[in-house]
């Protein structure tokens, strides 16, 4: 489904991505972590376009993200992305943050756009705060209408950029919870995150980086066993002791 | 000082009408400018902003132009140097034929130099908004033009009311330079009004007073559209 080859990229001399590699399946969940600054974000965000790689290329159910020819933005439209500070268009309502893309671009009629939207703010838990504003609602709640956001474009994937890391603790579980589920269902889910319970649940790969290398790709149960790279066990030390 | 204080005079015929009417041709001056200012300052924010060099380029080049050379020499150089450039019949068509010349061209050279200063604040706003809407939208799969169209400028137009608002009362304070080439405004007609009757303190007090007053009204005013379009549950900035 998502698959990249051989991606490096360079902000000027700084080399951000080197030679990454690996592949996420059909409803496969993918947890990447690592350290600040090892390029997580910029690489999920190459994932979708937002970023562009240097060389190297990756591919989203068979169409080429960094070619010429592709269609970037319905290409994704068919992701959906989460990011670390939730960016719901602020002055919109939580319906109409829900609905603007089923309307805009799937072009939707709005009766349809509404009673998806409906329903997904339901499946996220939030069904009577569909006529609020985002500035009054919670972190979590917050991130749980970016969730349903991303899912009414009805997506063949989902990126998580830290989703819970700008959240207080007792709103985390929340989120992770419609990640949880969104995962049972079998989403095919690319996150990064330190939450390494999370990772537990419902992981089936762990992605390592550090200084934009992809140092670990192992399956969940190796990844916690037995981290093959020293690099890895002691990050993993210092999270998991938090 | 010998002075015969004679408030009596702003209100007798015709200076009061002089009054009333230099304050009208100041406000659909500045109304027009504004209007000018605001669209083409609006389309020049969008392209310093926006993704394409070349765009970028053109807005930046029109904005060193008209931003750094004052506005005074502007007008000037519109009214008197630019008709002698063009070809003989279009030169004089500016200079006498076509409707109000001096008007005209004072609405259009306030216009193009105002335009250059709301493009900044367009563009302040727009990233003000930030780089993270703006990748929101492009990851539902927006295009560009739809991600200004719904997120960015509907919340970058929120945030710089304040200095639009102090940039049209700009214009409505440089408005009387337009005397300069013969635009009979507010200020013009005060000066008018001394000439006749030597009374140029009244005249002057007048101007200063209905230029405040107007000045005021239109703040109060946007308070008021600030108010309405507030986003619920946002803490008001100013
Ligand atoms: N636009 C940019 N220009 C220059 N350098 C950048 C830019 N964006 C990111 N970087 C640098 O690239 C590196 C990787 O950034 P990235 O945001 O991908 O890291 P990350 O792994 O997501 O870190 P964090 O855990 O802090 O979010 C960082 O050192 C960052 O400073
Ligand atoms: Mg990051």
């Amino acid at each position: 489904m998502i698959e990249i080859n051989h991606a490096s990229k360079w902000y000027g001399d700084f080399q951000v991505l080197d030679d990454c590699t690996t592949h996420v399946a059909k409803g496969e969940v993918v947890v990447v972590c690592g350290p600040s600054g090892s390029g997580k974000s910029t690489l999920i965000k190459c994932v979708n376009g937002l970023e562009a790689i240097g060389s190297g290329d990756i591919n989203v159910d068979g169409l080429k993200v960094n070619g010429r020819k592709t269609n970037l933005n319905k290409l994704r439209s068919r992701i959906g992305m989460v990011f670390q500070s939730f960016e719901l268009f602020p002055h919109m309502s939580v319906l109409d943050n829900v609905m603007l893309g089923q309307l805009k671009v799937l072009k939707r009629s709005s009766d349809e756009a509404q009673q998806r939207a409906t329903l997904l703010l339901d499946q996220v838990g939030l069904s009577e705060h569909a006529g609020k504003y985002p500035a009054q609602l919670s972190g979590g709640q917050q991130q749980r209408v970016a969730i349903a956001r991303g899912l009414a474009m009805d997506p063949i994937a989902m990126l998580f950029d830290e989703p819970t890391s700008a959240l207080d603790p007792e709103m985390i579980n929340d989120v992770l919870d419609v990640m949880v589920d969104l995962a049972q269902d079998g989403m095919t889910m690319m996150v990064v995150t330190h939450e390494m319970g999370f990772a537990q649940k419902v992981a089936d790969r762990i992605v390592f980086m550090d200084e934009g290398k992809i140092v670990e790709d192992s399956p969940k149960d190796e990844f916690f066993k037995a981290q093959g790279s020293e690099r890895a066990k002691e990050f993993l030390s210092k999270i998991l002791t938090h | 000082m010998n002075y015969n204080w004679d408030w009596g005079i702003l209100f007798r015929e015709p200076y009061f009408d002089w009054l009333v009417e230099g304050l009208m041709w100041t406000v659909s001056l500045s109304l027009c400018a504004w209007v000018i200012a605001f669209a083409l300052g609006s389309v020049l924010g969008i392209m310093r902003s926006c993704s394409s060099r070349p765009l970028q380029l053109i807005a930046t080049v029109y904005v060193e132009l008209f931003r750094n050379v004052p506005l005074l020499v502007q007008l000037f150089l519109w009214y008197f140097v630019f008709p002698e450039l063009l070809p003989d019949d279009a030169g004089r068509w500016v200079k006498r034929e076509m409707p109000m010349p001096a008007l005209t061209t004072a609405i259009i050279a306030i216009g193009l130099y105002t335009a250059s200063r709301v493009c900044e604040q367009v563009r302040s706003g727009i990233a003000a908004v930030g780089i993270g809407q703006r990748n929101a939208g492009k990851a539902i799969g927006m295009n560009e033009w739809q991600v200004y169209r719904y997120i960015l400028l509907p919340n970058a137009f929120r945030i710089i009311i304040p200095p639009l608002t102090s940039e049209f009362l700009t214009i409505f304070k440089n408005s009387s330079l337009a005397l300069t080439i013969g635009v009979v405004e507010l200020t013009a007609m005060t000066r008018q009004i001394e000439e006749y009757t030597f009374q140029g303190f009244e005249a002057f007090t007048a101007a200063t007073v209905i230029y405040s007053v107007v000045t005021f009204t239109v703040m109060l005013l946007m308070r008021v559209v600030e108010r309405r379009i507030r986003i619920p549950g946002m803490i008001a900035t100013s």
